[in-house]
């Protein structure tokens, strides 16, 4: 099939990824990943973002496609299943608003910067050489750190799944996606496939 | 007439989570993601060559013989 321009981005994906070694500030870029598919799914009620323009999907895609990388195994029911997905969602919005809280207390002056990449949400890693302070309040760095971490783990769980399972295992549970079909089930009805 | 087997794809739609990994596979662009919700066949256009069915990541595609 023709190749178009969105299907190269997976390039900006992998760019992303390295930018977050070199200077954590970059990581604010990943906004963009966050609006784009909202934006899409709130607006014309379509998860186009998954479907097209997401450079993450396409990255396992090509790793455990052409690269091989993937067992190409079936996923197992539990982790389809409705409860695992919805469950997977909610515990990612928890630790999104505890990063959020995070943010808060360095920009109220209640907590210093911890130059930190949490992994897993548990596994604290030394991130310094990655940040050469800030124009903007340190607040603004310590959202980059926590948002930084949100992407380091994603990948890396969608890295594992990829392996063990089919090369875009990550879809089937990635909050994003979860959260844009579920807007397109609210906005669109149930009736509207019928 | 004789009736031949032929296969069609066919997704089991309260699992699929729309991803579109099916879409990008098919060489007759017989499947389509319908409102962002779930993924169907175009039964006329499908040829059976189970493409989307590999790819989907949640394995709700399955190959079903229709007589024609
Ligand atoms: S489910 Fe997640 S990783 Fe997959 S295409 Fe959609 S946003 Fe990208
Ligand atoms: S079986 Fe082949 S032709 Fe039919 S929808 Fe799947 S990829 Fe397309
Ligand atoms: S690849 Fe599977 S889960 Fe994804 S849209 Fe197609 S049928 Fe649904």
């Amino acid at each position: 099939m023709k190749k178009r321009w969105y299907d190269y981005l997976w390039i900006a994906e992998l760019i992303y990824m390295s930018l977050g070694f070199f200077n954590i500030l970059f990581a604010w870029l990943g906004m963009l990943f966050f609006c784009i598919p909202l934006i899409i799914s709130l607006v014309w009620g379509t998860k186009g973002y998954c479907n097209r323009y997401c450079g993450r999907g396409q990255l396992f895609g090509l790793l455990g496609g052409r690269f091989g990388l993937s067992r190409k195994k079936d996923i197992p029911g539990w982790m389809k299943s409705k409860w695992f997905r919805y469950g997977f969602l909610i515990f990612f919005f928890i630790m999104f608003f505890q990063m959020l809280w995070n943010t808060y207390l360095v920009f109220a002056g209640a907590q210093d910067l911890r130059q930190v990449v949490t992994l897993l949400w548990t596994f604290k890693l030394p991130w310094h050489w990655a940040y050469h302070g800030t124009f903007f309040h340190q607040g603004a760095a310590q959202f980059a750190f926590g948002f930084y971490s949100v992407m380091l783990t994603s990948t890396i769980l969608g890295m594992i799944t990829m392996i063990l399972f089919k090369p875009r295992s990550w879809c089937v549970y990635c909050p994003m996606g979860t959260m844009t079909q579920l807007i397109c089930k609210a906005k669109n009805g149930k009736d509207a496939l019928t | 007439m004789k009736t031949r087997k032929k296969r069609r794809a066919v997704v089991n739609g309260d699992a699929c989570v729309a991803c579109g990994c099916c879409v990008k596979v098919c060489p007759l662009s017989a499947i389509q993601v319908r409102h962002g919700i779930r993924a169907a066949v175009d039964p006329e256009r499908c040829v059976g060559c189970g493409k989307c069915a590999k790819e989907c990541p949640a394995s709700v595609i399955v190959l079903q013989e229709v007589s024609v």
